[in-house]
């Protein structure tokens, strides 16, 4: 079952001069179709500017469509009697981890979330305890964020969603200002509440390497979604990708290149073990 | 010419109990026209160190010379070191304010003295060194994209000469394109106008592609200081700091546990496809 749906979705940002007119518009995104199964552990890809930061303002109603429509959960987000459903449905982390963070003790800042929405006191201490767990973050719970590494307030932030239960998480470039262990540390996060809480997760990241082990890549550009499919199928089009001002994997790039240069390898190869067992075969 | 650091120590907040020693006895010198990665996790004392470069920030102990001048002498002028080190710290766009690109970009011209003909003839020749469209000169940097930015921030700072320039994460948040652009931008640098640049990076494979030597810092020390080859050989050692090889370095390794004769000390895609080849064929 799908859990995200997008139909013909267009975004256009309109800019206005100060007597109101129509200075400028700018589409976003441009007609897309996309669907996102529950339970599924996702990528969007695309360079600065194609419009995936748009689209995932969309899931949460931070936007709304200017054509088409989109559904979170059966849910459609242009009715505003949906927006706040669909905002416990999907919660979302952002870039830079010290935007998110607000109180002044780690336990409190999670807890921030459920208080809102009006969860009873009791619950709010056992879903804090839950999903500081989650993230490995439960020995700093009365410690003060500003004392944490990125990576770890990252990960109170991620905790901080959780804490709302939804059933699917955004992160849109969560570990773009984090250092190599801070990186892994929030990808082992978000691997980690895929799986055992079944929760879907959209990773929206600049970062190859952080896709591998995804269900399933979409790529965007210029608004419009150009590829999609499993990391093996995405990561085979080197050259396409490159066109769309991306990349590949390191290890798949020395792949393609050991290919062309004439070595009887496949295509598609994105982990170390894949390309060893590959070039041992031929040895 | 070279900066010079001997045994400088830098500790926050002294006195304190919040007291944390963040440069421990770094002995370094940086020559003329070298092209070098400092590599660390957070709180490793990179950035730290790097303000040190310039004078933003006075060691507690140590003494720092620039072309064997003492920087803390009391004659001393800090200015024209700061417009003879350039920095440029990380989400530089952040910084950008004018109202047009052009102006930004001549604001530390015309800060250093210069008359408004040479700080606009610097700030074209900057511009156009970073490769920005020139229809672009007289919009509102705030309406270009993330990598545009970086390049006019960039910019900003080459239209000041400067002999050394450092970059703190140059290319944090930008797309793979975007990264390749303004790592060919620095290295172009390099080498047409034989600036000296000190690169801080947290991408272990950008930092073997481009720079000749490495610093590697761990707990407000030196760990190593070596060519990319030489450095990576400790990968083990690197992960007890919480850093990181290449990609490829591993490869490599784990290629010839198996048997297979290739040279461990490839860093890049390059050398290890040059390296991968030769044992197979």
């Amino acid at each position: 079952m799908s859990i995200i749906k997008a139909k013909d979705l267009v975004h256009e940002y309109i800019r206005r001069d100060e007597d109101g007119n129509v200075k400028m518009i700018q589409t976003a995104i441009n007609h897309v179709d996309m669907d996102i199964e529950e339970g599924s552990f996702v990528a969007v890809l695309g360079h600065n500017g194609s419009g995936k930061s748009t689209f995932a303002k969309h899931i949460n109603v931070l936007l709304s469509p200017t054509e088409g429509t989109v559904w979170v959960d059966g849910k459609d987000t242009s009715n505003p009697l949906f927006t706040y459903p669909i905002r416990r449905t999907a919660g979302m982390v952002f870039q830079n981890p010290d935007n998110q963070i607000i109180a002044s003790v780690v336990e409190e800042d999670v807890g921030f979330g459920p208080e809102n929405i009006g969860v009873p006191t009791d619950e709010i201490w056992t879903r804090v305890e839950e999903s500081l767990k989650s993230v490995g973050m439960i020995k700093y719970r009365t410690h003060s964020p500003n004392k944490l590494s990125g990576g770890q307030k990252q990960r109170v932030a991620i905790a901080g969603v959780m804490a709302m239960e939804p059933k699917c998480i955004i992160l849109d470039e969560p570990t773009a200002m984090l250092d190599p262990n801070g990186r892994k540390e929030v990808l082992a996060a978000v691997h980690e509440l895929n799986k055992k809480k079944g929760v879907t997760v959209i990773l929206i990241t600049h970062y190859m390497e952080e896709v591998v082990d995804c269900d399933r890549v979409f790529v965007m550009d210029s608004g419009k979604l150009v590829m999609q499919g499993t990391p093996k199928e995405v990561f085979s089009k080197v050259e396409e990708l490159k066109e769309h001002r991306l990349d590949v994997p390191q290890i798949t790039l020395l792949a393609h290149e050991l290919k062309e240069a004439g070595l009887d390898i496949p295509e598609g190869i994105l982990t170390r073990e894949e390309l060893v067992e590959a070039l041992c075969r031929l040895s | 010419m070279s900066i010079i650091l001997d045994h400088v120590n830098y500790t926050y907040s002294t006195g304190t109990a919040y007291e944390i020693q963040a440069l421990k006895d770094i002995n370094l010198t940086i020559e003329d026209g070298q092209f070098i990665g400092i590599i660390g996790h957070t709180g490793s004392g990179k950035s730290t160190l790097i303000q040190h470069l310039n004078g933003l920030i006075k060691a507690t102990s140590g003494a720092i010379y620039y072309n064997g001048q003492d920087i803390y002498d009391e004659d001393y002028d800090l200015r024209t070191l700061r417009t003879k080190v350039g920095l440029v710290f990380q989400y530089p766009e952040h910084q950008l304010f004018e109202t047009t690109i052009f102006d930004d970009v001549s604001f530390g011209p015309k800060n250093q003295g210069l008359s408004k003909e040479e700080a606009g003839l610097r700030a074209f020749e900057a511009l156009s060194m970073v490769g920005l469209d020139e229809n672009l000169y007289y919009q509102s940097p705030f309406e270009l994209s993330g990598g545009q930015k970086r390049r006019v921030a960039i910019a900003g700072v080459i239209a000041m000469h400067p002999d050394v320039i450092i970059l703190d994460e140059p290319t944090a948040g930008l797309d793979p394109k975007g990264r390749d652009e303004i790592f060919d931008l620095i290295s172009k640098m390099h080498e047409e106008k034989n600036i000296t640049v000190v690169l801080v990076s947290h991408s272990m494979e950008d930092v073997a592609k481009y720079v000749q030597r490495i610093i590697v810092m761990n707990d407000g020390e030196v760990m190593f200081d070596d060519t990319p080859d030489e450095v990576f050989k400790h990968y083990k050692e690197l992960e007890q700091a919480g850093l990181a090889a290449p990609q490829v370095t591993y490869l490599m390794h784990e290629l010839k546990e198996k048997g297979l004769d290739v040279d461990v000390n490839a860093t890049t895609i390059d050398e290890a496809k040059r390296s991968i080849l030769k044992a197979l064929c």
